[in-house]
């Protein structure tokens, strides 16, 4: 069995969003490919960035309004606690079947070999330093960066 | 669909992909053999994850990447040290257990 055995050998995964369903799409699919031998690094910019704030990942959120999957009418959807009650009930569901919280999930990223990546554009647009990222968070680099690591047989671009 | 092939000199029953389907007919040579076959050394701490392993297929646990790091056995960034390529399924192969069917 060797690394290279299939024909994925690597996923490069751009999260741009921070609704919780896109940040757990974007983790479930790096987190399996580390578990299928497939090498995967992790790219975030604009929205996506919130994932990896230290002080933003832990309370990010589902979208109950413009989310036809949620099955609440737009009006409803807005009220105040909608969103809050509707992730509670997301994250209790998800625990059941044993999807971690956001830190505990980057944990467990990092830990398996999937190596994170900031955006730089993203970063000075919205006033961001190194710091203030989880901590597991390799470098923030450009999109030519990006281009660079991705190089080479059998890489996959995903852009979520 | 099952088959047999011939593992450390005996004929095992496994699935399409390799891994034992009568748990019975798993034994350490057995395991030293689809090591070898995985370019894995076991060592120690190798049969102590495999041990771990054995004991939450008993015990009916569903596998996956979370409860491995929880096992008090070993964290994750040792057991991808252990198992380099693909840990989970590398590992349950050896140990004789069914690929867990988790996406975490």
């Amino acid at each position: 069995m060797s690394e290279f055995n299939g024909e994925i050998r690597k996923m490069m995964i751009i999260l741009s969003k921070a609704t919780l369903d896109n940040v757990y799409a974007a983790f479930i699919l790096a987190n399996g490919a580390r578990a299928e031998g497939i090498e995967a690094e992790m790219f975030f910019t604009f929205f996506g960035l919130e994932a990896i704030q230290t002080k933003k990942l832990e309370h990010l959120h589902v979208a109950t309004v413009g989310n036809p999957a949620m099955h609440i009418p737009t009006l409803l959807g807005g009220i105040p606690g909608m969103e809050s009650l509707a992730t509670t009930m997301m994250k209790k569901e998800m625990d059941k079947i044993d999807i971690p919280p956001v830190h505990e999930f980057l944990d467990i990223l990092s830990a398996s070999g999937v190596r994170l990546w900031a955006c730089k554009l993203a970063m000075d647009m919205f006033h961001l330093k190194k710091e203030d990222l989880y901590e597991g968070v390799e470098k923030v680099i450009t999109v030519g960066d990006f281009y660079e690591r991705a190089k080479g047989l059998g890489t996959h671009i995903l852009f979520i | 669909m099952s088959q047999t092939r011939m593992i450390a000199g005996k004929e095992i029953k496994v699935n399409d992909e390799g891994y034992l389907t009568d748990y019975n007919q798993w034994d350490k040579q057995v395991a030293e053999t689809l090591a070898n076959e995985a370019r894995i050394e076991l060592t120690p701490k190798h049969w102590q994850v495999l041990e771990w392993l054995q004991e939450q297929q008993r015990k009916e646990v569903a596998l996956n990447i979370r409860k491995v790091g929880a096992s008090g056995v070993v964290d994750i960034k040792e057991f991808y040290s252990l198992f380099p390529v693909g840990p989970l399924k590398t590992a349950t192969k050896i140990a004789g257990i069914p690929k867990p069917a988790s996406c975490i």
